[in-house]
């Protein structure tokens, strides 16, 4: 195993609570609208929490299934840019790399940056085996009636995830540019929120790495 | 039901297709310099994005809840330098407390 792998799993063992208690609140939301097997087949194959909460919300209040697709892909189209930046560092063949690409996901995107424009690969791996694990399991969990376990809500367990992204995200800031284009990142999305449709201000907030480079240029 | 599964088989396809677009078309071709500025970027532009999404969005657009007190203990935890899995502990603990007590 190498230090990136260690690390990357190290990273991703400290979101299982969350990411299981994720997949438990997903399991008992889908059951009665999908039945006791669909969630826990969204959830291997699909693998996009974002993306299954957007589509089981338009299911569950009776829009049909162009609806549902459309909602969850505007959350996955975030996936683009990540996987252009990250797409050269994974190894082997097309079928090789395109499965190796599944493991994008948000926190091991970032867990994988090396700051430099490059990413790692065995990061990547590591960081998302544990979130993969935790989020199919706890959909199960969900599904078989996770509901006694209580509300996630009421422990502040939602709150986990934008602590987890804070944490990251402090740890890129290391420069002026970085603090300026994560500036402009948050005010992209914090502006587009109400306006558009969920996933579309994250995918805006991507735009903010031009912004940045721009006012790099601007200041050397 | 129909509609379920149906939903379930193209987000499954087009998951695993936005995720593996870059890596298809890229290969294993190095990246020109000024792209690799542009993807260093990328990760504090979308993980701002993603911090204002997770502690603000709701269904229908955008909100001020229990959530936002966690992420400011959060940011008071990572200025302290405590370890991340201390952070996201302060913050769930600060937003159940509110929760718990309005």
């Amino acid at each position: 195993m190498t230090p990136e792998l260690r690390a990357g799993l190290k990273a991703g063992t400290s979101l299982i609570l969350p990411t299981l208690l994720g997949g438990v609140s997903f399991g008992v939301l889908a059951q009665p609208v999908m039945g006791s097997v669909a969630p826990v087949v969204m959830s291997v194959f699909v693998f996009s929490g974002a993306a299954q909460f957007a589509a089981l919300t338009v299911l569950a209040t009776g829009g049909g299934a162009l609806a549902a697709i459309a909602a969850g892909m505007l959350l996955n189209a975030r996936w683009l840019p990540m996987g252009i930046a990250i797409g050269p560092f994974l190894k082997g063949g097309p079928v090789r790399r395109s499965l190796e690409s599944v493991a994008i996901v948000d926190a091991s995107f970032a867990m994988a940056s090396r700051g430099d424009g490059t990413y790692d690969r065995d990061r990547l791996l590591g960081s998302t085996a544990p979130q993969f694990a935790a989020w199919s399991t706890g959909t199960l969990i969900g599904v078989l009636g996770g509901s006694v376990l209580g509300d996630p809500e009421a422990l502040g367990l939602d709150a986990m995830f934008p602590a987890f992204f804070a944490c990251l995200l402090f740890a890129e800031l290391r420069d002026r540019v970085k603090a300026t284009t994560a500036a402009t990142g948050a005010l992209i999305a914090f502006g587009l929120m109400p306006v558009t449709p969920a996933g579309i201000p994250v995918v805006a907030a991507a735009c903010a790495a031009l912004f940045g480079l721009r006012y790099r240029a601007v200041t050397a | 039901m129909t509609a379920v599964w149906v939903t379930i088989a193209v987000l499954a396809v087009g998951t695993f297709t936005s995720k593996a677009v870059g890596t298809l078309v890229l290969g294993g071709r190095d990246l020109p310099a000024r792209a690799l500025d542009v993807t260093a970027l990328l990760a504090p532009a979308l993980l701002a994005g993603l911090v204002i999404y997770e502690t603000f969005g709701t269904d229908d657009g955008l909100a001020v809840d229990a959530r936002a007190a966690g992420l400011v203990a959060a940011i008071l935890a990572i200025l302290a330098r405590l370890p991340m899995f201390a952070v996201m502990l302060i913050a769930a603990a600060v937003a159940a407390s509110l929760r718990a007590f309005s």
